[in-house]
């Protein structure tokens, strides 16, 4: 059984009046657990609208949402419950920072979840040290913080929920390639050692490629594929109608395809495609690799 | 949803009254309430009215819109017409239960003051309807400047106007973003008592607090790179000019003024 499923998901926003827009049209997907699903579109493609959908946000117009087989908004008083499970984690999280400590903003979330003062301590540093703050930073106002460790303290803040699912909305949105390297390892290692299921929001398909197993594609409120990477890739001209880019390195490797060469064309990143000339070089040598 | 808070309720439609200078339509709005309040018969009023029907039709604004604008100030109306209804004193007795006491001039008065007040808002909402907020401003910095003769700072207060309005959709969307990441977290919104309810707003506050700051920031920091000054020696790229059509809209109010005068010396008043 998925953990979490949606039916015929529709929402539309400002219903009845001039500004009404679909947002979400009859989107099904069932995300199994363990998995880390990239969610791709450009903006305004409903991705951002599905993931608040998925913890309870944002009521559905239509459809529903099956968390471990239970739809969600069947006891409406009991949503809070379902965000506690489903972490989910806003673009520029660091803009919701507000206690006087990074320790108390982490806290946040364990305490409304109603838990004992030594189950919140145990988990907030836990959770800070999957975002690799230093122990000392906790006691520091999150004003103080440098940019990326204020990114890192909020991500932190959804971590100590422990949530079943984590969502992550851009979470390296405006970052620097080093900050958002470590940030990516850190969600990485999170999701190897719980063995919780994630589901990333990007626009990089380099990271979505890099660290996802599954890709799900968002176009014009729709859901326009969903499938392992490899299977979502191969479909680049598809991708290229939606206004959506596949990584550098794969679109040379399909071009080489199309010119003939014998490639692998599921390469994602510089390493892999350097193995996979290394590869065909070495094919090269000992008979023809076209 | 808060997102649906409308203000600064610009309907942008292209019509004769969306054309004319703001500061004709700010003079006429309060020439209108004026005329809307010195009018003290249903003769009045329903010159009154006819003449706001005129102009919205004009305007291509929705009537349904128009009315929409009044649902705020029902609250107010009722009261006042229930205050008149109930305290207003006449000849014929309509109605008596205990000390409530209903005479024909209560439900006169009642009446009259209830359209006064709806012609009164309905007026000054068309002027925002056709109005961008930039321009009233505008308009309202023209209107104003004679006032620098006082050394009142006009510009400067034009221009934190513009501001204002300008950030306060910003600023319901920036509400909204943090209130939905804090919910994310479990934050409880909805249930407790009125303490435990004041303790919530505080992890939505501070975000939005500290975010307004840093656009204040940003803002001064944008403008001063355009090398912006203040008033002193400031041009603008639009000009607000006077048209003919300006002069006609003066020119009817001023002949519906001169009718509600007339008509209010010469007919009965309702009280």
């Amino acid at each position: 059984m998925p953990i979490l499923e949606t039916k015929e998901l529709t929402y539309i926003y400002g219903q009845n009046s001039p500004f009404e827009k679909k947002a979400l049209d009859t989107v099904s997907i069932a995300i199994d657990e363990g998995e880390f699903v990239g969610v791709i579109g450009h903006t305004g493609s409903g991705k951002s609208t599905l993931v608040q959908h998925l913890n309870g946000l944002i009521k559905p117009t239509s459809g529903s949402i099956l968390l471990d087989g239970r739809d969600i908004w069947a006891e409406p008083k009991k949503i809070r419950a379902v965000r506690f499970e489903v972490g989910l984690c806003f673009q520029y999280p660091e803009y919701q920072l507000f206690a006087e400590t990074v320790y108390k903003d982490i806290a946040f979330g364990p305490q409304n979840m109603g838990l004992d003062e030594e189950e919140v301590n145990k988990r907030v540093k836990s959770a800070a040290a999957f975002v690799s703050l230093k122990p000392e930073l906790l006691e520091k106002s999150p004003f103080d913080l440098s940019g990326g460790e204020k990114r890192r303290a909020a991500i932190a803040g959804v971590l100590a929920m422990e949530p079943k699912v984590l969502i992550l909305d851009e979470p390296t949105a405006g970052l620097d390639p080093k900050g958002r390297d470590v940030i990516l390892g850190q969600i990485r290692e999170y999701q190897k050692e719980r063995g919780s299921t994630v589901l990333l929001v990007s626009h990089s398909m380099e990271d979505v490629a890099r660290v996802c197993s599954k890709v799900l594609v968002m176009n014009d409120a729709k859901c326009a594929m969903y499938g392992t990477v490899d299977e979502v890739f191969t479909r680049a001209s598809e991708l290229a109608g939606m206004g959506l880019n596949i990584p550098q390195v794969t679109r040379i490797f399909l071009g080489l395809k199309e010119r003939g060469y014998n490639v692998n064309t599921c390469v994602y990143t510089a390493r892999q495609g350097r193995d996979e000339i290394l590869r065909l070089l070495s094919q090269a040598k000992g008979g023809d690799g076209r | 949803m808060i997102r649906d808070i409308t203000f600064g309720q610009f309907f942008p439609a292209k019509s004769v009254v969306h054309a004319l200078d703001p500061r004709t339509k700010l003079i006429l709005v309060v020439a209108y309430i004026v005329l809307v309040f010195i009018g003290n018969n249903f003769l009045c009023l329903g010159l009154a009215a006819a003449f706001l029907i005129l102009a919205t039709a004009l305007s291509k604004v929705p009537p349904k819109l128009m009315l929409r604008s009044t649902r705020p100030i029902l609250f107010v109306i009722a009261f006042t017409a229930i205050l008149n209804l109930l305290y207003i004193k006449g000849d014929v007795l309509l109605f008596e239960w205990g000390f409530v006491q209903i005479y024909d001039k209560g439900v006169f008065t009642a009446v009259f003051m209830a359209i006064r007040i709806i012609l009164a808002v309905l007026g000054s909402s068309l002027l925002t309807y056709t109005t961008s907020p930039t321009d009233l401003t505008d308009g309202l910095e023209r209107l104003m400047s004679p006032l620098k003769v006082l050394h009142l700072p006009v510009h400067e207060f034009a221009l934190m106007m513009t501001i204002a309005l300008r950030f306060i959709p910003t600023l319901i969307e920036e509400t909204d973003k943090i209130m939905s990441a804090q919910k994310a977290r479990g934050a409880d919104l909805e249930t407790g008592g009125l303490v435990k309810r004041v303790k919530a707003l505080v992890p939505i506050l501070i975000p939005l607090f500290v975010s307004s700051f840093r656009r204040a920031f940003d803002l001064a920091t944008a403008m001063e790179c355009r090398c912006y000054h203040g008033g002193e020696g400031r041009t603008r790229m639009k000009k607000l000019q006077m048209h003919g059509r300006d002069a006609w809209a003066f020119g009817i109010t001023a002949l519906v003024l001169g009718g509600i005068i007339a008509a209010s010396i010469l007919l009965p008043p309702v009280f």
